[in-house]
């Protein structure tokens, strides 16, 4: 190994800001419409059991199983999701509550770990995992080796979401459509937008996204079933949705960001010399604290390039 | 009721062919009939005002005529088809548009973004946006009206006249032939209307139909040429507009005889000054400033009016002298005792009342019970509480005969603020600030959006409150008004006060240029 610290910070902290990566790319779809979802740590955790059950169960070849895997992480994260667009869709329940109220009922204490308990997942590893697809010699590449080409198929899958996701909300009629929606749901539905189709559908694909990025821990970075192996990931994927301004380039840089610090203590350990693991531990709570304390002045919110409408139910002038 | 003037409507000629016909119309809400069995015709290539007070029903008729709401009872027929609309969609595709009274732009946005939005034929069905071809198509049609607009700009930095432009193009974009114009004038310097209608009167030649919604008398003589008048969700009467007079179609409208025109002099003297700003300004929600080195004095007995277009920091200016909003210099003085900058209990102590532009959102709770409003800002002394305790029983008392007294129309006391109409709901508002006995009212734009009778009774509060020696200070967008009410007028432009002029000698014309920042001379 003659690849230096710095290297092996990059490499693993894309690594890391994989699972990151995806929720925040979910986040921001179901936020560009306006709906405030902050039931992702839950919907990760659900992506993380159900995507490892089904790598357990699915008897195909490696590369077929993890792409089921994958499929059924997205279905779960978005059934998830589906609740949550139900209530402050449909039901126009406040977004903030509802979604706390996910997270807790999916969460640690709650239908992730009673699946992945019940499932009996726990203490056994992958039958598959994603792994490096690059050939070994690419890897070996000096520097540029390990980051570029040392990753898995789901890194590589997180840069095409991300230039998708760009594309699709600044060049495209749908996209335009959907952050009309997210500015001024009003305007948008005077010019026949479907409000709530355009929320239920970026909401659900949030999900999705959640659950696979719940996925890329439990059959990537652990890869096993832990009870709340996400650790968190999930608030820090929604503070990250905001300190990108809402952008998913922006999202790539924080993720990896977030990614590399994650990491960093275990890098330091060779060094016989690690941060209190309290620190990286608190990180994700820090985070977003911070974020919800940057946006919840209007102002603020404006300046930052927030979604106007983030948060408010969508209501026909009522009499 | 209304069997005093014209029923009988005017058959549409011949020539004409019948664009929109809504018959026999009815849309029930929860406790009130909105549209009752209304009849409304309206022929390609002419411009159809609808006229009526605020509860009349416009709203709900042009709301069901777009697709919003779906009507009970009756039907719309389009060109001779009886259709029937799902959503905006189905009425934007049958050529129906809106041109909202609060604008339905996303003000991040462009202009062009604006006006494809939502966009799903021909062009509008590709996947990818073609940004080039977007922008020549609304340069093309801004030129064909007169609507002068740059498609690449930012709708937060344009004018309200420009954003206004900005919807019609969206309707025409849209291929609308059929545009409903929801109180366009509201927003708009007296120059600004004039080209308004000058579009309007392009928009009919080009063979489409104009549906003009509005309270005001003399625009609806002006562009029109038949007019509809609904009262009481009812449709009363349509007239020739040439045929028709202002004092006729008031009438019809209210059901009565009613009171137009300039105030008379009732011989009221000013007094000393009761409000005194000197050198005040301040900044806007985005931080940018909003006022300019305001300066002006009002006395008791005096109604100044603040003329100019909305968003020349006329809001800021009625807040800051509320106290709800810091000033960043300078100093206001009421009744001789400087004022605490962004203090409103200050404020309320020294018995500034404030009648808030936004009625619903700043001047009650909407959640509230009418009670609890009538004493928001009375709730801390006798008679409504002892030591830290609600005396409800009294409260009670006490808006019910506000409520007398005040004519609010409502079950009880215990409604929530929230179900009145536009006229009651400032009503409510009215009762409370004249009960703390106020030496200074500060009206913000205290009539929009109200029917004509309200408005006749929201100008009674104001001129009885100056014969009683208390200043007023009136800010608004409408001229007519101001005329109407106003000893002298201030015009406020980008922040700044940019003339001052003597209410009984001022011209309309000179206000407007004033309003529009054109120089002063002399």
């Amino acid at each position: 190994m003659n690849n230096s610290l710095l290297v092996v910070v990059i490499a693993q902290g894309i690594a890391y800001g994989t699972p990151l990566l995806y929720a925040a790319l979910g986040e921001l779809l179901a936020e560009r419409s306006g709906v405030l979802n902050l039931g992702v740590e839950g919907m990760m955790l659900v992506g993380a059991v159900m995507g490892f059950w089904a790598v357990q169960r699915f008897h195909v070849t490696s590369p077929l199983a993890l792409v089921g895997a994958i499929a059924v992480a997205a279905l779960a994260g978005a059934a998830m999701a589906a609740i949550h667009a139900f209530l402050v869709i449909t039901l126009r329940a406040n977004q903030i509550v509802s979604g706390l109220a996910l997270t807790i009922f999916a969460g640690v204490a709650g239908l992730s770990s009673y699946l992945g308990n019940d499932l009996n997942l726990a203490r056994s590893p992958a039958r598959h995992q994603f792994q490096a697809i690059f050939p070994k010699s690419w890897q070996d590449i000096n520097a540029v080796g390990p980051i570029l080409f040392g990753q898995s198929a789901l890194v590589y899958a997180s840069w095409v979401c991300v230039v998708l996701v760009a594309l699709y909300l600044t060049r495209t009629r749908v996209g335009l459509n959907l952050r009309a929606v997210g500015e001024s749901p009003a305007a948008a539905d005077a010019m026949g937008i479907d409000v709530a189709g355009y929320r239920y559908a970026h909401t659900l694909v949030g999900g999705a996204f959640a659950g696979i990025g719940g996925a890329t821990f439990s059959l990537s970075i652990t890869p096993q079933w832990l009870a709340g192996l996400t650790q968190g990931a999930g608030w820090i994927a929604i503070a990250l949705v905001i300190f990108a301004f809402w952008r998913p380039t922006l999202c790539l840089v924080g993720a990896y960001f977030f990614g590399a610090f994650t990491y960093l203590p275990f890098a330091l350990q060779k060094y016989s010399w690690a941060p209190p693991p309290e620190l990286a531990q608190s990180l994700p709570y820090v985070m977003t604290v911070l974020a919800l304390v940057l946006v919840s002045s209007r102002a603020a919110r404006l300046r930052f390039g927030a979604p106007s409408a983030l948060g408010q139910p969508y209501v026909r002038e009522e009499r | 009721m209304g069997g005093e003037v014209g029923e009988a409507s005017p058959p549409i000629t011949p020539a004409m062919h019948s664009a929109v016909a809504l018959r026999g119309i009815t849309k029930r809400f929860p406790g009130v009939v909105a549209n009752d069995h209304v009849d409304f015709e309206a022929a390609e290539g002419e411009v159809h005002a609808l006229l009526g007070e605020n509860g009349a029903g416009k709203t709900t008729l042009s709301n069901i005529l777009t697709g919003l709401y779906r009507a009970d009872e009756g039907e719309v027929v389009l060109f001779g088809e009886p259709r029937e609309f799902h959503s905006p969609r189905d009425a934007l595709d049958a050529g129906i548009a809106m041109v909202h009274q609060h604008f339905r732009l996303v003000s991040p946005f462009t202009v062009a973004e604006n006006i494809v939005l939502g966009d799903h034929r021909d062009v509008g069905r590709s996947f990818l946006l073609h940004q080039r071809t977007i922008e020549r198509r609304v340069a093309e049609l801004s030129k064909r009206f007169g609507l002068a607009l740059d498609p690449r700009a930012r709708i937060w930095q344009l004018s309200l006249g420009e954003q206004q432009r900005v919807e019609i193009v969206k309707a025409l974009y849209r291929d609308a032939r059929i545009l409903i114009l929801d109180e366009p004038t509201a927003v708009l310097t007296p120059q600004e209307a004039d080209a308004l209608f000058e579009t309007i009167r392009a928009m009919a030649d080009d063979g489409r139909t104009v549906i003009f919604i509005s309270h005001k008398l003399h625009e609806v003589k002006a562009v029109a040429d038949r007019v509809t008048v609904l009262r009481r969700g009812r449709s009363v009467a349509t007239v020739h507009a040439a045929e028709a007079t202002r004092r006729s179609l008031a009438a019809m409208m209210v059901g009565r005889e009613i009171e137009l025109g300039r105030r008379e002099d009732d011989g009221r003297r000013a007094g000393d000054p009761v409000l005194v700003l000197e050198h005040v300004s301040g900044d806007g929600d985005r931080g940018r400033a909003a006022l300019a080195d305001v300066s002006f004095a009002l006395c008791a007995g005096e109604i100044v009016a603040i003329a100019g277009v909305a968003g020349n920091g006329q809001r800021e200016l009625a807040e800051t002298v509320a106290g709800m909003r810091r000033a960043t210099s300078g100093s206001i003085r009421a009744n001789g005792r400087l004022l605490q900058s962004g203090d409103p209990r200050h404020a309320i102590a020294t018995r500034i009342a404030y009648v808030p532009e936004d009625r619903l959102g700043t001047g009650v709770a909407p959640g509230l019970s009418i009670a609890s409003n009538l004493v928001l800002k009375s709730y801390r002394s006798p008679p409504a509480s002892r030591g830290p305790l609600l005396l409800l029983g009294r409260i009670r008392e006490l808006a019910q005969r506000l409520m007398h007294n005040h004519d609010v129309r409502a079950t009880s006391p215990d409604v929530p603020a929230r179900q009145l109409s536009g006229g009651n709901l400032q009503k409510v508002v009215l009762a409370r600030e004249f009960s703390g006995e106020p030496s200074v009212v500060v009206a913000a734009s205290p009539t929009r959006g109200l029917d004509v009778a309200a408005i006749e009774t929201v100008h009674t509060y104001l001129r009885d409150a100056a014969a009683q020696g208390v200043g007023v200070l009136l800010i608004s967008e409408d001229l007519d008004e101001i005329f109407a009410l106003a000893d002298r007028i201030l015009v406020m432009y980008e922040g700044a006060i940019v003339g001052e002029r003597d209410a009984a000698t001022a011209t309309a014309e000179e206000l407007g240029l004033l309003m529009a920042g054109g120089e002063e001379h002399g």
